[in-house]
C-alpha cells in the first residue's frame, strides 16, 4: 500500500454469515488505546446517523479496528454496500468501559446473533490468561452462526445451538446453559451478549441459580459521551447511561422490559428509512 | 439623534414556524446608521462595563454612524473574536444594553443588533476575498498583551479540548501570536453548543462554520472525533504540547427525577436539539429520527427551553412550556421569550411536573402537574417556588423535553483524578484559568457551569493570555 492511508478507510470486508459482515477499518486513534468490551460510534456517510458498534478486534501496529455489522437498519444496510477501499465518514472511540472479568475463574460466555462480536475478544483474552471459558453461541439458523472456528480454537468447551436445529442442538442458549449446569458444570460468572430478549432470558435463568451475570447493553445512542441521555436505562432502580456507565451491567439488576420498550422508540421511522433505501436500488 | 430604538426586522411568525430559516433578519445599512446616530457617545461609556470582554462600544458605534464599517469592524474584532455570533445570542438586555442611559429615552441603543450588522458586513466581505474572517482584524495592541512578542519562531504548541466558544477564542488569540494550536473535539463537527445546541433559526450554522474556517486559515488544526479521556488522555497531551486548555463545556443534562422519565418520548433538551441541529433531523429525508408533531411539553424556561419549544413548533407540534416560577423569573433572553410567544408557544407558569404518564407500549401519554406559588427569596435572590397541596392535575402530552440545565461532563476528571474540581464537577481555576495542574488551563462552561457564549469567550481569551505569559517565563 502506498502513501498515507485515508482515515476511516475500509481495509477489508469479510462476510461471516448471512447478513453479517466484518469490517476492518483504519482508525489509528481508536486502535491506540482501545480494550476489549469498548465500542465506537460511526457515521457511514455525510448526513448519516451516529451508530454504535462493539470493537471486536484491533491491531495497534496496523492502526486498525474490526466491527461486525448486521444488516438490520438504514446505516447497516448502507454499510453492507461499501467495499474495501471506500471510507466511512466518521469514527470515534473507544467509548464505554472495557470488560473486566478478572475477578472470575469459571466463566461461561453466551453469545446470541451479533453478540458474538462482543464475546469473541473476551474468549480470546480468557484463553490467553489461561482461563479458557465455556462458550455457548446461538443463532436462528446455521447460516447465521459466526466465528465457529475461532471459538473452537479458544474455548474450553464450545456449544452451538440453532432455533431450527440446522447446526448443533435445536434450542436456545438458555436450554444449552441449563443442560450444562445439570451436567454439573459450575460457573462463577455468565457473560451474556445478544438481543435484549435473549439477555433477559439468560439473566432470569441465572438469577434462580445465583450465578453473577454480566450483560452488554446495546441502547440507542447519539453522542456516546454522556451528553444526551438517549442511552439511559434503569439498573437497580437507578438511571444509568449505557455509553459512559456501561455498556456492561449486572444482568440481574437491569430493567429489561423498559430497555426493550425504549429500543422500539423509532421503529416506524426506521422501517420507513429502510424502505426508502431499498427502494432506491 | 432622537427617536426610539429601531426594531430588529423579523420574519412573520405564521410563516417562520414552517421552516428553520433565521428569524431575526438584521438591520439594513440605513437602519444601522440611524440607530447608531441615537448613541450619545457617553464619555464614561456605562455600556462597556456590562460587556464581559470590554468591547469599545461607543467607538465602534461612532464608526457605524460615520458609515466607516471597516473601521467599526476593526474595533469590534479587537476585543471580540466571534461578534457575528455574540450579536445574535448574547443576553444584551442584561449586559451592555441594560446599562445604556437611553433606556428611558426611547429605549437602549440596540448594541447587539449593531454588533451583528458590523460583524456580518465583515464576514461577507471576507467571504468575497479569502473566505477567512478571522485573519483581517488584529487583536488589541496593548502593552499588557505584549503583542510584539511573536511566538512563531519558537514552535510553541498548545492543545485545546472541545471546540465551543471558549476553545475557539483561546485558539484564535494564540494562533494570532504564532502559537501552533490543535483543537480536539469529541463530536464530528466543530463549534460546541453553537452547532449542536442553538438552532439554525437563531444562529445559522453557516456563520459558525465561517468563523471556524477563519481559524483554520490562521493555522489552527481542527481534529474532530477525539474524546479526551477516552481516545487520548490529558497526560499524553501535556507530554506533546507546551500547554493544554480545557474548554469542554457543561454537556451533562439534568433530569427531573420523577417517575416515568425513561418513557419513550421523553428527551433531554440536549438530545432533542442535537438530533435536530447537529444531525439535521428536521430536514426532509434525514436519517436520524426524532419524534415530531402531536403535543409537546417543555420543562424549564431558559434559552435551552425556548430553543426546544420553538424547534418543536417548527416540527409541527402544539407546544406548552411549563415552569415552576413566574414570567419575571424566566432566565431566557427577552427576545427568545417574545419570539416563542409570537410563535404560539403556550406558557404554563407556576406549575411543576410530579410524574410522567405512559401508555402500555411505554410511550408518553401525559404529565401530572402540581401548582406552585412563590415563597420567600432563596439564596440566589429569586423567590423560591412552593407546591400548593392537593392541586395536582393531568395534561396530555406525546413528547416531553426536559430543559433544566446541564453540568460539566466527568469524563475528563475521571481520566485525570488529580485535577481539582468543585461543586457539580466544575473545574477549579484561578482568575486567569490556571487549574491545579501546571500547564493545564480551563475556561468556559467547564469551569463555571452552564453560562453564556460571551463568558466562555472571555475565559478563553484570559487563558490565552495566561498561557502566553507563563510560557514566556519558562
Ligand atoms: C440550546 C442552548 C441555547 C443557548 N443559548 C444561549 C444564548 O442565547 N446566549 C448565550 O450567551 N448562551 C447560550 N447558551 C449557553 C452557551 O452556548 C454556552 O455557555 C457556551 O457555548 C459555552 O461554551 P464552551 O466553549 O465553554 O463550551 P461548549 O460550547 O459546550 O463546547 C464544548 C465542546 O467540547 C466538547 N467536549 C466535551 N467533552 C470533551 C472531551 N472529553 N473531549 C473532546 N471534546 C469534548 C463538546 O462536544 C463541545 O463541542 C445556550 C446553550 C444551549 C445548550
Ligand atoms: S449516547 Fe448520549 S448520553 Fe449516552
Amino acid at each position: 500500500m502506498s502513501g498515507e492511508r485515508k482515515n476511516y478507510a475500509i481495509l477489508s470486508k469479510r462476510r461471516l454469515a448471512d447478513n453479517v459482515c466484518e469490517f476492518k477499518i483504519y482508525a489509528p486513534l481508536v486502535a491506540r488505546h482501545c480494550k476489549a468490551g469498548q465500542f465506537l460510534i460511526l457515521r457511514a456517510s455525510k448526513d448519516g446517523e451516529r451508530v454504535p458498534f462493539t470493537i471486536c478486534d484491533y491491531s495497534r501496529e496496523e492502526g486498525s479496528i474490526c466491527v461486525l455489522v448486521q444488516e438490520v437498519g438504514y446505516t447497516t444496510v448502507m454499510m453492507s454496500r461499501l467495499c474495501e477501499g471506500d471510507a466511512l465518514e466518521d469514527v470515534v472511540g473507544p467509548l464505554g468501559n472495557p470488560t473486566d472479568l478478572s475477578r472470575f475463574e469459571n466463566i461461561c460466555l453466551v453469545g446470541g446473533g451479533i453478540g458474538s462480536a462482543v464475546i469473541y475478544p473476551q474468549a480470546k483474552q480468557l484463553f490467553a490468561d489461561g482461563k479458557a471459558a465455556d462458550i455457548i453461541v446461538g443463532a436462528r439458523t446455521k447460516s447465521l452462526l459466526m466465528y465457529k472456528d475461532e471459538f473452537m480454537a479458544c474455548a474450553k468447551g464450545a456449544y452451538f445451538v440453532t432455533d431450527d436445529g440446522s447446526n448443533g442442538d435445536r434450542g436456545t442458549v438458555v436450554d444449552m446453559l441449563s443442560r450444562l449446569i445439570e451436567q454439573g458444570k459450575e460457573y462463577d460468572c455468565v457473560f451474556a451478549v445478544g438481543p435484549l430478549g435473549m439477555m433477559k432470558a439468560v439473566s432470569e435463568f441465572t438469577k434462580a441459580y445465583g450465578i453473577p451475570t454480566v450483560v452488554s447493553m446495546n441502547s440507542l445512542m447519539v453522542d456516546g459521551t454522556g451528553m444526551c441521555g438517549c442511552c439511559r436505562l434503569t439498573v437497580g432502580g437507578k438511571i444509568k447511561y449505557a455509553c459512559v456507565d456501561g455498556p456492561e451491567f449486572d444482568g440481574h439488576a437491569v430493567d429489561f422490559d423498559e430497555a426493550i420498550k425504549r429500543s422500539r422508540m423509532y421503529k416506524e421511522q426506521e422501517a420507513e428509512h429502510l424502505c426508502r433505501l431499498r427502494g432506491e436500488k | 439623534m432622537n427617536g426610539s430604538r429601531h426594531l430588529m426586522p423579523a420574519r412573520d411568525p405564521a410563516e417562520r414556524i414552517k421552516n428553520f430559516e433565521e428569524v431575526a433578519l438584521g438591520y439594513t445599512r440605513d437602519i444601522a446608521r440611524e440607530e447608531a446616530a441615537r448613541c450619545l457617545n457617553c464619555k464614561n461609556a456605562p455600556c462597556m462595563k456590562g460587556c464581559p470582554v470590554g468591547v469599545r462600544i461607543p467607538e465602534f458605534i461612532a464608526k457605524v454612524k460615520a458609515d466607516d464599517l471597516d473601521a467599526a469592524a476593526e474595533i469590534l474584532h479587537a476585543d471580540n473574536n466571534l461578534p457575528a455570533i455574540c450579536g445574535r445570542v448574547c443576553p444584551q438586555e442584561k449586559q451592555c444594553e441594560g446599562l445604556c442611559v437611553r433606556a428611558k429615552a426611547g429605549g437602549a441603543i440596540a448594541i447587539g443588533a449593531l454588533e451583528r450588522f458590523v460583524a456580518d458586513f465583515a464576514l461577507s466581505k471576507k467571504a468575497d476575498a479569502s473566505g477567512a474572517a478571522q485573519n483581517s482584524y488584529k487583536i488589541k495592541n496593548d502593552a499588557q498583551n505584549d503583542a510584539n512578542v511573536d511566538f512563531s519562531g519558537k514552535k510553541i504548541k498548545v492543545a485545546a479540548i472541545g471546540s465551543g466558544p471558549a476553545s475557539l477564542s483561546c485558539a484564535a488569540d494564540l494562533a494570532r501570536r504564532g502559537v501552533q494550536v490543535t483543537v480536539y473535539e469529541a463530536l464530528h463537527k466543530a463549534g460546541g453548543v453553537l452547532v449542536y445546541g442553538i438552532p439554525e433559526f437563531r444562529l445559522p450554522k453557516d456563520i459558525v462554520f465561517k468563523e471556524i474556517e477563519g481559524l483554520k486559515a490562521l493555522g489552527v488544526n481542527m481534529v474532530t472525533n477525539v474524546v479526551v479521556g477516552k481516545t487520548l488522555f490529558i497526560d499524553e497531551l501535556l507530554e506533546e504540547y507546551d500547554a493544554v486548555f480545557i474548554g469542554s463545556g457543561a454537556g451533562l443534562p439534568m433530569f427531573l427525577g420523577v417517575e416515568g422519565e425513561n418513557l419513550c418520548g421523553v428527551y433531554s433538551a440536549n438530545e432533542y436539539l442535537t438530533r435536530v441541529n447537529l444531525m439535521g433531523a428536521y430536514k426532509e429525508g434525514a436519517v436520524t429520527p426524532v419524534l415530531r408533531g402531536g403535543k409537546v411539553v417543555v420543562v424549564g424556561a431558559g434559552n435551552v427551553a425556548m430553543d426546544s419549544a420553538r424547534t418543536a413548533r417548527r416540527l409541527g407540534a402544539e407546544v406548552r412550556l411549563v415552569y415552576r416560577r413566574s414570567r419575571a423569573e424566566m432566565p431566557a433572553r427577552e427576545e427568545e421569550i417574545l419570539h416563542a410567544e409570537e410563535e404560539g408557544v403556550i406558557f404554563d407558569l407556576l406549575v411543576n411536573p410530579v410524574k410522567i404518564l405512559g401508555d402500555e407500549n411505554g410511550f408518553v401519554r401525559g404529565l401530572k402537574l402540581i401548582k406552585m406559588r412563590l415563597g420567600e427569596p432563596d439564596a440566589s435572590g429569586r423567590r423560591s417556588p412552593v407546591p400548593i397541596e392537593d392541586s395536582e392535575y393531568d395534561i396530555e402530552a406525546d413528547e416531553v423535553i426536559v430543559a433544566l440545565g446541564t453540568t460539566p461532563n466527568p469524563l475528563i476528571k475521571n481520566s485525570m483524578p488529580s485535577l481539582e474540581v468543585g461543586r457539580k464537577g466544575v473545574i477549579s481555576v484561578d482568575g486567569e484559568g490556571r487549574t491545579s495542574i501546571p500547564r493545564l488551563y480551563a475556561g468556559g462552561d467547564a469551569a463555571t457551569g452552564a453560562a453564556t457564549v460571551i463568558l466562555a469567550m472571555g475565559a478563553g481569551k484570559r487563558a490565552a493570555k495566561a498561557i502566553l505569559e507563563d510560557l514566556k517565563v519558562r
